[in-house]
């Protein structure tokens, strides 16, 4: 008899006058592993906002346009080289995980958003979860949004509602299994979601209001901050700086161990798109450029107010 | 066999330099030309967008002649003729090219957005010298310019 055989032996000798009891254990067992998914399913399903989340909110077009132009949703959902108002959709990113590509939100009844109640649109925006009850990929910066004021939320969701419609149907993405089944993002939520600002301490109402367009509205850190093997960000490592997950450079460490421009020459930038030594940004800041432009003086300058009060992280 | 050893040896090591340089993307004169002189022209319109840019950003007191001298520049360095520049195999793949594969592909685009600089300077060029809100206003245009051709054909620092 071989070592393994003589173990078998043993253990069933032992088990042996047990074996009622042990098909019992064997039972439970089964029994909890099921209860165990139920309760895994049940605490990383897709949960909207409660109904009445929004009641009482009227939605102001007027401010409305600011918050599309600060929290950057034309640089994402309008179609490439076209109206950056026309919100069609097909703008591709590549990552880790797949193809990302945005999709049709505007107001077209069939293929954007115009039979969407405000209630719907509010929860896509903030806790990532589409009309349908199913979770969005976190491409979709929700993990950013759901520090947004509710207020905000409906202004800008009236905003969106003025802007012209477009038939492009939207297209589905290209991503790798797992990636590809939407249940498991309930699971991402519960690791990765969070609504704790990053700097927990501000200092000025100036610094407060950078925050709030940083790490709320801008999502300033889905390409400034470095991620995880499962796409989450690292926290510690807060706006120092990324891969290109398109794969050609870096996206730049803007903690002040990395940046080294005043305050003054950060908003010049946000306006401007100049830096001190007259480069200008290119890439997909290029883009960024095109929203800060539209903020007012006071609110570019609270966004570079917050740069300077955030921890400066090495390489 | 001593003789025969060292020749061996000897194609060894040239086999190794000869592959570590075809490794290392070695560039013909052409292309390391191409590379200097877009970076020389680039700094040329750093060097005129910054007299300009301290004035419309407040930095620095307005100087008429200062202005338009600037402005006269940055258009006529847009003006240049590019012939030459554009060198294939001087993209992102070579060592200290930000140059998008994006510019070969669509070259009647990167051309529009360099047509459009043009007019952008010329504008500026125009009104540099009237004044510092003249200035200010034809100053935007050509920096937006700037960053439309940036946004599409040149990736970030590594």
């Amino acid at each position: 008899m071989d070592r393994s055989a003589r173990l078998v032996a043993h253990v069933t000798k032992i088990i042996a006058p047990h074996a009622n009891d042990f098909v019992k254990a064997l039972r439970w067992i089964i029994l909890a592993m099921i209860a165990g998914l139920g309760v895994g399913w049940f605490i990383t399903r897709p949960v909207p906002l409660p109904a009445a989340s929004i009641d009482g909110l009227a939605g102001d077009p007027v401010n409305g346009e600011t918050i599309f132009a600060a929290a950057g949703c034309g640089s994402c959902h309008s179609a490439p080289k076209r109206d950056p108002l026309i919100l069609a959709g097909g703008r591709t990113f590549p990552s880790d995980f797949g193809t990302f590509v945005a999709p049709n939100i505007s107001p077209d009844p069939d293929h954007g958003i115009g039979n969407w109640t405000d209630l719907q649109l509010a929860s896509a925006i903030v806790k990532g979860v589409s009309s349908e009850g199913a979770h969005y990929y976190p491409a979709f910066p929700y993990s950013a949004y759901n520090k947004a004021e509710m207020q905000d939320v409906v202004d800008l969701i009236a905003y969106l509602r003025t802007l012209p419609p477009s038939t492009q149907p939207s297209q589905p993405h290209d991503l790798g299994f797992p990636f590809n089944i939407r249940t498991t993002l309930g699971g991402w939520k519960l690791l990765f979601l969070s609504d704790d600002w990053a700097l927990s301490d501000t200092t000025t109402p100036e610094i407060s209001r950078g925050r709030y367009l940083v790490e709320a509205l801008g999502h300033c850190t889905e390409c400034h901050t470095e991620r995880n093997a499962l796409g989450g960000l690292k926290r510690n490592r807060w706006l120092a700086g990324a891969p290109n997950p398109s794969g050609e450079g870096r996206i730049p460490n803007i903690t002040p161990a990395g940046l080294d421009w005043s305050e003054g020459e950060i908003a010049e930038y946000l306006k401007s798109g100049f830096t001190p030594d007259f480069d200008t940004a290119g890439g997909e800041m290029a883009a960024v450029i095109r929203n800060t432009s539209q903020l007012t003086d006071a609110d570019r300058a609270a966004i570079a107010a917050y740069l300077k009060a955030i921890p400066g992280i090495g390489e | 066999m001593i003789i025969g050893r060292n020749a061996i040896l000897t194609i060894t090591t040239l086999a190794v330099l000869g592959s570590a340089a075809l490794a290392g993307g070695h560039l013909s004169g052409d292309q390391e030309k191409a590379m200097k002189v877009r970076n020389g022209h680039m700094q040329l319109y750093s060097f005129n967008l910054g007299i300009l840019g301290a004035m419309a950003q407040d930095k620095a007191p307005y100087d008429a002649a200062a202005a338009a001298t600037a402005a006269a520049n940055l258009a006529a360095v847009a003006s240049i003729s590019q012939d030459g520049y554009w060198v294939e195999g001087t993209d992102t793949s070579v060592e200290g090219s930000r140059a998008k594969p994006e510019i070969w592909t669509d070259f009647a685009g990167f051309e529009q957005d360099n047509a459009d600089l043009g007019t952008a300077t010329v504008a500026l060029a125009a009104v540099a010298g009237d004044g510092l809100d003249a200035l200010k206003g034809a100053f935007g245009p050509v920096g937006k310019a700037c960053g439309a051709c940036h946004e599409d054909y040149r990736a970030p620092r590594e």
